[in-house]
């Protein structure tokens, strides 16, 4: 908690969404999160890790239950790929596919911590402002679909030259007569930037209002023991339900990208 | 809502993050799969292989084991065929030496008996001589009537 100030449920879910920032130049830009980096870093770190440490010691023989247990991660993903990337996923989407699930996936689970005990845990360590969910922060979300988003202009002037994307842009959906041109272009400027805008806000809107409501529920303990008791269990319900939420979010997040970047690679 | 150099750093570790999977996770564990698909493949087609194997070298057996009986069937009727061959032949040359030995048998008994028969009419002779002389001691003169003794001695 905020020391000396007053605790009112403003100030309580201010101190909650307040990033531990540190500035790195002139103006509000130059800000960085250091919660929100350090803590997408570390997780990808550990999981990224742990992957290639399983990998090095992958046998073609009979895997141990480490081995079989990232093989079924990673099959998963495959399927998931092969049923919508029709082309050498094994090049690049796929392992993207792998990193985006994976990472944005524990970037979700840290939701799952219990944000007041998080909170004492970093007050010992001497930090009063640090938020655990990389994933509420819009930054990641838009450094996550802006990453895609290149990607995916990227392979469409790989895959059809600049000419053809260009050919593309001009000509679909609605046909080749000069006369549909603006059209065809207005709509796929709109694509062009619902895309990324549909791609980051979803995951950032579930998992911000995933961590508001755990936020609302924690004030419950504001209203004495009964209260306490009663935001207990709506916590532990909504913890249970968050689980689904922040798997779901994940795995939309990790098939919308492999959409974009199948789209990106076959012709209309 | 406030967009800052977070996200460039974001984006940084994302491509670092995904340049790593790319490079160092996926390609090996794939290996590791396909290897092991295909060592699965193999083992479910030799598999395969050794059952129809085992099904040809099963009739092949049998095959080995009616000839076997037959030609072990076939020696046996050829050994008993000889065996009465034998036997039989056995049983002529007996029958051969039975007659050879009885008609030798025969001859000599033949000339025994022959020989006997010489003796005992010389015996004959000499005592019908010796009787005869006795009887008629002073007429008959030995020397004189060797003819008569001899036609005599012939007719015995």
């Amino acid at each position: 908690m905020a020391a000396g100030a007053e605790l009112t449920p403003t100030s309580y879910m201010t101190h909650h969404l307040t990033y531990l920032t540190t500035s790195l130049g002139e103006g509000a830009f130059w800000t960085l999160h250091i919660d929100t980096l350090v803590m997408s870093v570390l997780l990808g770190i550990i999981s990224f890790g742990f992957l290639w440490w399983v990998v090095r010691g992958a046998t073609s023989g009979v895997p141990g239950k480490r081995q079989a247990f990232v093989e079924l991660s990673i099959e998963f993903i495959d399927e998931q790929v092969k049923s919508t990337f029709h082309g050498d996923r094994h090049a690049f989407v796929a392992p993207a596919a792998l990193t985006v699930f994976v990472w944005v996936l524990l970037m979700n689970t840290m939701d799952l911590l219990p944000i007041d005990i998080m909170a004492g845990f970093y007050g010992l360590l001497g930090i009063h402002n640090w938020r655990s969910v990389p994933t509420t922060d819009i930054n990641t979300t838009f450094a996550l679909a802006l990453s895609v988003w290149l990607l995916m202009i990227f392979f469409n002037v790989k895959v059809k030259g600049l000419g053809g994307w260009i050919h593309e842009l001009v000509c679909t959906p609605f046909g080749k007569n000069p006369l549909l041109w603006p059209v065809n272009i207005l709509f796929n400027l709109v694509e062009y930037v619902s895309k990324p805008l549909s791609h980051s806000l979803r995951l950032y809107g579930n998992i911000y209002a995933g961590e508001i409501i755990f936020l609302l529920i924690g004030m419950w303990a504001a209203t004495g023991l009964a209260g306490t008791i009663f935001g207990t269990m709506l916590g532990a319900g909504w913890a249970i339900f968050h689980i689904l939420i922040v798997t779901l979010q994940a795995f939309i997040f990790m098939m919308l990208t492999v959409v974009y970047l199948s789209m990106a690679h076959e012709s209309h | 809502m406030n967009i800052n150099f977070t996200l460039f750093a974001q984006a940084m570790a994302f491509a670092i993050f995904i340049w790593f999977t790319v490079r160092f996770v996926w390609p090996p564990l794939l290996r590791a799969i396909e290897d092991r698909q295909k060592t699965i493949a193999d083992g479910l087609a030799a598999g395969e292989r050794g059952k129809h194997e085992m099904e040809l070298a099963s009739h092949r057996s049998a095959d080995l084991v009616r000839e076997a009986k037959q030609r072990a069937a076939d020696i046996i009727a050829q050994a008993e065929k000889r065996a009465t061959e034998i036997v039989d032949e056995a049983k002529a040359a007996a029958r051969d030496e039975g007659d050879r030995i009885l008609v030798g048998a025969k001859a000599e008994v033949e000339q025994e008996v022959f020989r006997a028969r010489e003796t005992l009419r010389q015996n004959v002779a000499d005592l019908a001589v010796a009787g005869a002389s006795k009887i008629l001691r002073r007429e008959v003169d030995a020397k004189a009537h060797a003819d008569l003794l001899a036609s005599i001695k012939a007719e015995l």
